[in-house]
């Protein structure tokens, strides 16, 4: 999705070297889809190997000074993100941003998601409703493909901050297929802002405390 | 090697070899443990009872994705649906979705829970020919987590397969978490003794979304489980107001149709993205009740019948080996 095809990842003195996706290598990636010698090799592991591989990235890359670490997890509460949150909890997670679509079978799993994070003590940055309304291309008439308003509801059912929804977007999707930066690419675009306001609210709740 | 386990580290003896546990190749495997004591010799008697338990289950399908929330539930629910249109025709659904159980909702079943009886655990049924069976019938609410590693969601697909009440069965139908791990490992190794007709694999059209069905498709080969063939699903949106087609996941590298053709696996169909899906999810109702005249219920109309052709045109894999 980032546009880094296929590169191969380096051993240094101090660790693996994360592939960089922009010449100022200012955001580091780190990924098994770097580590496969095919990409459409599947990965059949069981929890315990997933686990181990989990440490790894954190303990053995070199991540050098970072500003904000993102972490992007598969659906669930099992062995990745138990993995995820033992790896770095020396290092204190700052908090979990939840995302749903916004119909009650999307919405039912973040429910199950957030009991998680209470449990294990994560703190709730806030929830982003995706995939929220298609405006059509030929007549701008807006429709609901996977409902509306199911994120919001669902934060404040949950007492937790709505961070805001993004459209579901096909040029967004395309971007996505073609590596190019959304970002750049459609500046002026409502998916664009609703992105870049969501960043912006977190990184402000970042620099709170 | 029949008892090298897929997940198992390069070089592994494999698990009934007098050197299991005990080369170079088992430091750091998870297993070693179990390896060098001799207990891995031995296959796990679950399967063997399980075999038993289903012979009297006709076919048995797997629903499959690489990546997650592209419809393998709703495929799964709505699949289980139109088989149980037949009343001659006895359907049960499997959700072995052990931290994502959304197959309650779908079915209109939350809040239900599973009874015990004398002979295991009795399903949830919708239908008098359709039983349900899903973690989310054990829990006390939707809010609950089931914060499981590997081995615990193992148990208890074991548990679902040896301890259900699941009686005379035409079909059951599995519905899974997308990946390649566990849970698949699992109800292959358990259900393959009793033998699996097959797994119908679930993407949309976009190349991320084909990247992961590329390795599941791998996966099942690995496993030695047949492909019945590939759903495209959220192929194309057609607006309400305007009537035009926009391809809302694009299919940049031809979509699953050019995938089947590389890989020549059959495309069962594809099926539009259709904002009355959803809310039938969200609902609990069956999509094809709901609106029978849409395009989407006739392309899952011609995709089920594909695969119960498939189903009657062969026999299971448990039935040939034996
Ligand atoms: N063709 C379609 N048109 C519109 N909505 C759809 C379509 N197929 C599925 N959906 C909706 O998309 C959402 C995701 O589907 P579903 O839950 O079946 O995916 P899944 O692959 O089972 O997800 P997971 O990987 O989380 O188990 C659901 O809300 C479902 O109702
Ligand atoms: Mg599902
Ligand atoms: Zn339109
Ligand atoms: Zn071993």
């Amino acid at each position: 999705m980032l546009r880094v095809c296929r590169p191969e990842v380096h051993q240094c003195e101090t660790g693996w070297v994360p592939v960089y996706a922009d010449a100022q290598q200012t955001l580091a990636l780190m990924s098994i889809g770097f580590l496969l010698e095919h990409p459409d090799e599947a990965v059949v592991w069981r929890g315990p190997k997933k686990t181990a591989l989990i440490g790894q990235f954190v303990s053995d890359v070199a991540w050098g000074e970072l500003d904000v670490l993102l972490v992007d997890t598969p659906p669930g509460t099992s062995d990745e993100h138990l993995a995820v949150l033992e790896n770095l909890r020396k290092h204190r997670v700052d908090g979990a941003v939840l995302v749903t679509t916004p119909q009650a079978v999307s919405t039912g799993d973040v429910r199950r998601e957030i009991t998680f994070c209470k449990k294990t003590g994560v703190r709730i940055l806030g929830l982003v409703e995706n995939m929220s309304g298609f405006v059509c291309p030929h007549c701008s008439e807006c429709s609901n493909i996977f409902s509306k308003g199911g994120g919001e509801e669902l934060a404040k059912l949950t007492e937790s901050e709505f961070l805001g929804s993004v459209p579901l977007d096909p040029l967004l999707t395309r971007s996505l297929e073609e590596g190019t930066d959304f970002l750049q690419a459609f500046p002026e675009s409502a998916t664009f802002s609703a992105i870049n306001a969501i960043a912006t609210t977190l990184l402000s709740r970042l620099q709170d405390d | 090697m029949a008892d090298i386990p897929v997940d198992a580290p390069q070089h592994c003896p494999g698990t009934t070899s007098d050197q299991a546990g005990k080369t170079s190749a088992c430091q750091g495997c998870p297993n070693q443990n179990i390896c060098s004591s001799g207990a891995a010799k031995a296959p796990d008697p679950a399967i063997d009872e399980i075999k038993v338990k289903l012979a009297t289950v006709k076919h048995k399908i797997l629903v499959l994705s690489g990546k997650g929330g592209v419809g393998k539930s709703t495929f799964s629910a709505h699949l289980a649906h139109a088989l149980a249109r037949d009343e001659t025709k006895e359907v049960a659904l499997l959700d072995v979705d052990i931290c994502g159980p959304s197959i309650p909702k779908i079915m209109g079943l939350e809040g239900e829970q599973v009874h015990q009886s004398g002979s295991g655990w009795s399903p949830v049924y919708v239908e008098d020919n359709l039983a349900v069976m899903s973690i989310g019938f054990l829990l006390s609410s939707p809010d609950d987590a089931v914060i499981w590693r590997g081995p615990k969601k193992n148990g208890m697909i074991k548990q679902f397969l040896r301890d259900v009440d699941w009686s005379e069965l035409d079909f059951l139908i599995v519905d899974t978490p997308p990946g390649t791990s566990d849970e698949h490992l699992s109800i292959v190794q358990y259900l393959g003794g009793a033998g699996i007709d097959g797994a119908v694999i679930i993407t949309t059209p976009q190349e991320v979304s084909l990247q992961d069905v590329r390795k599941e498709i791998g996966f099942c080969q690995k496993v030695k489980l047949p492909i019945i063939g590939v759903v495209e699903n959220m192929s194309g949106f057609v607006c309400p107001r305007c009537k035009n087609t926009s391809q809302i996941f694009p299919p940049t590298t031809g979509g699953a149709e050019r995938m089947c053709e590389e890989l020549n696996l059959p495309l069962l169909g594809k099926v539009p993205l259709d904002p009355r899906i959803g809310r039938s999810c969200d609902e609990g109702k069956s999509f094809l009740s709901e609106v029978p005249d849409s395009s989407a219920a006739v392309a899952y109309g011609s995709i089920v019948q594909k695969i119960k052709d498939y189903c009657t045109s062969h026999t299971t894999s448990g039935e040939k080996s034996e």
